[in-house]
């Protein structure tokens, strides 16, 4: 009955071999294929020095994992109890092993400790390379991205230009948010009242989606944002288009105006109705230089890609769905119900939607990044 | 020579057995409590087991709309509070109520009334906390409910106050048990069974009681601190006055780091028992096995920041935290070392006990390697407050001292009731809740590697987390079912199960030299013990068995008499706390403090015996 077992020297020769294709299977299992808020496909200098360490740590946890796994489950076989057996060997223990089993695991941990301090210490400091400022703050459930160098404001999509690093400085404004996009950088948690730095730089254009990561009340679930790399052309095109579109509409009541005769009447009413509605109690609508209010910051909105903190799709469907009854799309969010009907609502959706940045900068870099 | 009462002199008729629920509500024998504990906190088990059921069932797919979104916070925050405080630390604690009297030789706990005290405000604070459901406001901000959300600007309702006052009432129990448990270890062991011959159960038990001894103590400041912010319109963690949100997180996980360990020594205690007895063997490595827990338990003051990375302490401090936590990764692993070089040579009996101790050290040892992952900082910053921790600290939960306790309930379910659980059953019980396990947890790895955060009610579709989230919705299904197995295992063997013998296992502890179930007394005659397996000692003086012990009668031994009094102050401790939820209700803390004096007075003028 005893179990044949090949010998040890056997088992051991591969036993590197077996161990190494497990961690590569084991890793392949979690392919980040699929997951656009995946971790292992770092598309950023910082996350990449994170994931550097990931997987060294990984490798080693493998390793150690299917060989004392291996170990376990071969004892548990070899030692199995048959009836009739003897007593075994009464052993207590032996020093010799204790040591070696304590030296052993301090000498992995060296291995995985020495990549962990010097990625601390290289992630701490803020490249000095010209970094591009953006001031983030976490807001009750949308993200806000503040540019002091270009004295813009913008929410929910942030910007950034590929190949230049970006120098995060985060704080709320209201209760702790964590900010996150796995692809370009780690969390940082936001305080009130506190600056925050996270920074990283990107050479990859594309649409990064991340989301908040600390638990933060209701909609911590959908309080999404995410962070669009262009190169630096379409950068400066949406700037400067963010720029424009703040730019106060001259009154449509003038007939001898010429911007007047050129606006719609639908999104004239709109725009009266933003302002009748009290939505500009809530919204800027200019991004240059605007304070920050209670709701987002809506110039350039009708070209985000999402809206409702990086969750719907920027329809007009949405959109409309959205004003009619906020608390009915997001419960707990701010925005109250206004009570608007059916014909101001689409009057609203076509002003939003005028507060375009053209060309759609968002769009373009979506359809760059879907391939 | 071990003195162990065996076969002792003839049976007499036994003084009828106390019956009725009065006879439970004034107990104050050790077993009995150990017994309430029990099924109270299953029972708490099983209410955070549903409460878990309906969090998968909402994330089985993509944006359902199955729970609210309060409803689901709600819930996750309720089912980590109820886990933790309801479920596996009270589960520990009927094995120490039950268990370390029996293991060290002892008739009872130091003092048997603070003991049914312990329970009872235990009891009280689970029913508190738990009673937020019927006004709509159990706590909705995470079981580390970090502030500020906390304040009163962001949380108005009283789910926060909820959650302040039952635990507090539940960190008095915790307390109370835990000077009783330390001061029965320290003074009530049997002639002979010195500190290095204690059963390892006991010594990761004294460890533990320790741990709550130094960590309750450090929430209760806190809780304190944030009902003043809430209450009083102090400013500890509100940032508008002067205040630091960060505060709250080092004062909790200072308390919450320990309480990982509080979590889970019980455990390694338990296992520590089960794997010699079911090996034939003796623990490998006694002596590592104990200063290995000491040490876990020393580091596990020094490493709470670990939690912490994400907030941006600075490169000096990361690295420290980090290298601790490290640390803590050796006298673990030495722990594993030995686990498995004591059924490494042994004759391994397969019965259910062992495996649900055996599945205790595989999956922890997954939950070991990684949690040395996020003890770096780099690799944390992605992992911290994913669904990769979620998966994390269930495997260290569930597959630790979950699997650890249920093998403990297998192993000592005999003892306690004199009838064995079902073998084919628990087996059924025991592959079905591995398979679930793994289904429901391990695939969270994958996905919190892939970005999925932890605590959101929903995720949209084309995140790519549907498929993973299905299949772990259908583990969780499985795993439910394996408890209701269990659940059916246990109620069929009460009524039906084969009767127990004294030691159906071949056990190598006290415990085993009594029968099944123990007389009220415990040991008839106070044994010695001169070894660390006292009864395989006897075995072998006697030649390899051992007489089955008989009932005695109890004549002539003085045993403490039953008393309401814990019951009493235990209501007036409740209410008093219950005064101060609703802001500050002045008469309700007034009659609690009264009736709480009046159940001390009492309590100390009681006479001492009939």
């Amino acid at each position: 009955m005893a179990l044949r077992l090949p010998s040890l020297r056997r088992v051991v020769r591969w036993v590197p071999a077996l161990c190494f294709t497990l961690a590569v299977l084991a890793l392949a299992g979690c392919a980040p294929d699929g997951y656009p808020q995946t971790t292992l496909a770092p598309k950023a200098d910082f996350a990449e020095l994170l994931d550097q360490v990931f997987r060294r740590s990984f490798q080693l946890a493998t390793i150690v994992f299917f060989l004392v796994e291996g170990v376990l489950i071969w004892a548990l076989f070899r030692y199995r109890g048959k009836p009739g057996d003897a007593e075994p060997a009464q052993t207590h223990g032996n020093a010799m092993l204790e040591v070696v089993w304590t030296v052993i695991p301090a000498v992995i941990l060296v291995f995985i400790a020495i990549p962990t301090i010097q990625t601390i210490f290289k992630t701490a400091e803020v490249p000095t390379d010209n970094p591009l400022v953006i001031e983030v703050t976490g807001h009750q459930w949308w993200w806000e991205f503040r540019y002091p160098e270009y004295n813009l404001v913008t929410a929910g999509d942030m910007h950034v230009p590929t190949g230049r690093t970006v120098d995060l400085r985060m704080t709320t404004g209201d209760v702790v948010h964590s900010f996150w996009t796995p692809q370009l950088a780690g969390k940082r948690d936001v305080f009130p009242g506190r600056d925050n730095r996270l920074w990283f730089r990107t050479e990859t254009a594309g649409v990064y989606p991340g989301q908040c990561a600390e638990f933060c009340g209701t909609q911590h679930a959908r309080m999404a944002f995410q962070v669009v790399a262009q190169d630096s052309a379409a950068f400066v095109a949406w700037r400067e288009g963010l720029a424009a579109v703040s730019a106060p509409v001259a009154a449509p009541a003038p007939a001898d105006s010429a911007a007047a005769t050129a606006v719609d009447p639908l999104v004239a009413q709109g725009q009266q109705l933003f302002a009748a509605k009290a939505c500009v109690g809530c919204h800027a609508v200019t991004a240059v230089g605007a304070p920050t209010m209670v709701g987002p910051n809506l110039a350039g909105v009708g070209s985000r890609t999402t809206i409702a903190s990086g969750w719907l799709p920027n329809t007009d469907e949405n959109l409309t769905r959205w004003l009619k009854n906020p608390q009915a799309v997001k419960v707990g969010v701010l925005m109250p119900n206004l009570g608007l009907t059916d014909e101001e609502t689409t009057a609203l959706v076509a002003y939003l939607r005028s507060l375009s940045v053209v060309p759609a900068p968002g769009a373009v870099a979506m359809t760059a990044a879907g391939n | 020579m071990s003195t162990i009462a065996m076969g002792h002199a003839g049976a007499e008729a036994a003084p009828a057995e106390k019956k009725g629920l009065w006879s439970w509500i004034t107990t104050v024998d050790h077993k009995r409590i150990g017994i309430l504990y029990g099924v109270t906190a299953f029972l708490f088990f099983l209410l955070g087991g549903l409460e878990a059921l309906l969090i998968r069932w909402q994330l089985g797919a993509p944006d359902k709309t199955f729970l609210s979104p309060e409803a689901y916070n709600q819930l996750f925050t309720m089912h980590g509070t109820t886990m933790i405080f309801l479920g596996v630390m009270p589960l520990s604690a009927m094995f120490f109520n039950y268990f370390i009297p029996l293991l060290i030789g002892a008739r009872d706990v130091a003092f048997p009334r603070l003991n049914a005290y312990s329970y009872w405000v235990f009891l009280f604070g689970g029913l508190v906390l738990n009673s937020s459901f019927l006004f709509n406001a159990a706590p909705d901000m995470g079981w580390f409910a970090y502030a500020n959300l906390t304040s009163k600007q962001f949380s108005p309702g009283l789910n926060v106050d909820f959650w302040i006052i039952g635990l507090q009432i539940l960190g008095i129990a915790s307390l109370a048990a835990a000077v009783n448990f330390f001061v029965t270890i320290i003074n009530l062991r049997a002639p002979g069974m010195k500190m290095m011959r204690m059963p390892m159960f006991v010594w990761m038990s004294l460890i533990t009681q320790v741990l709550l001894l130094l960590a309750f103590p450090i929430i209760t400041v806190a809780l304190v601190l944030l009902m003043l912010d809430r209450s009083f319109g102090t400013h500890f963690f509100v940032p508008s006055g002067g205040g630091d949100p960060v505060l709250w997180q080092h004062l909790f996980w200072l308390f919450g780091h320990p309480e990982v360990y509080i979590l889970i020594l019980p455990a390694f205690g338990v296992v520590s028992e089960i794997l010699p007895v079911f090996s034939r063997k003796p623990l490998f490595g006694y002596a590592a096995m104990v200063f290995s827990g000491c040490f876990i338990a020393f580091l596990g003051f020094g490493v709470w920041s670990h939690h912490m990375f994400s907030t941006g302490m600075g490169p000096m401090a990361d690295t420290v935290f980090s290298l601790g936590t490290m640390l803590i990764a050796i006298p673990t692993g030495v722990k594993i070392f030995n686990w498995i070089g004591t059924v490494w040579g042994g004759s391994i009996q397969y019965k259910t006990p062992m495996y649900f101790a055996l599945g205790f050290v595989a999956m922890f040892i997954i939950g070991g390697l990684s949690g040395v992952m996020h003890a770096s900082p780099p690799a944390d910053l992605q992992q911290t407050d994913s669904y990769f921790i979620v998966a994390h600290f269930h495997y260290v939960l569930f597959g630790g001292s979950i699997f650890a306790l249920t093998a403990g309930a297998y192993y000592w379910f005999p003892k306690m009731t004199g009838r064995m659980l079902s073998e084919s059953l628990g087996k059924v019980h025991f592959w079905l809740m591995f398979l679930g396990f793994n289904l429901t947890f391990a695939p969270m790895h994958i996905l919190g590697l892939n970005g999925m955060p932890r605590r959101v009610y929903t995720y949209s579709a084309g995140m790519g987390f549907e498929f993973w989230n299905a299949v772990e919705t259908a583990g969780s299904l499985i795993l439910g079912f394996s408890f209701l197995i269990f659940i059916w295992n246990i109620l069929k063997s009460l009524k039906s199960g084969e009767v127990a013998t004294a030691d159906p296992w071949h056990g190598a502890t006290l415990e085993w030299s009594i029968p099944s179930p123990p007389q009220e007394w415990n040991f008839a005659v106070e044994p010695t013990v001169d070894g660390r397996d006292p009864l395989w000692e006897l075995r072998r003086a006697r030649g390899g068995t051992l007489p089955e012990p008989a009932r005695v009668s109890g004549k002539g031994i003085h045993l403490p008499s039953p008393s309401y009094w814990p019951i009493v102050t235990a209501f007036g401790t409740a209410l008093t706390l219950v005064g101060f939820l609703m802001h500050v209700t002045l008469w309700v803390i007034l009659l609690g403090v009264a009736i709480t004096m009046l159940g001390i007075f009492s309590w100390a003028f009681e006479p001492a015996d009939h």
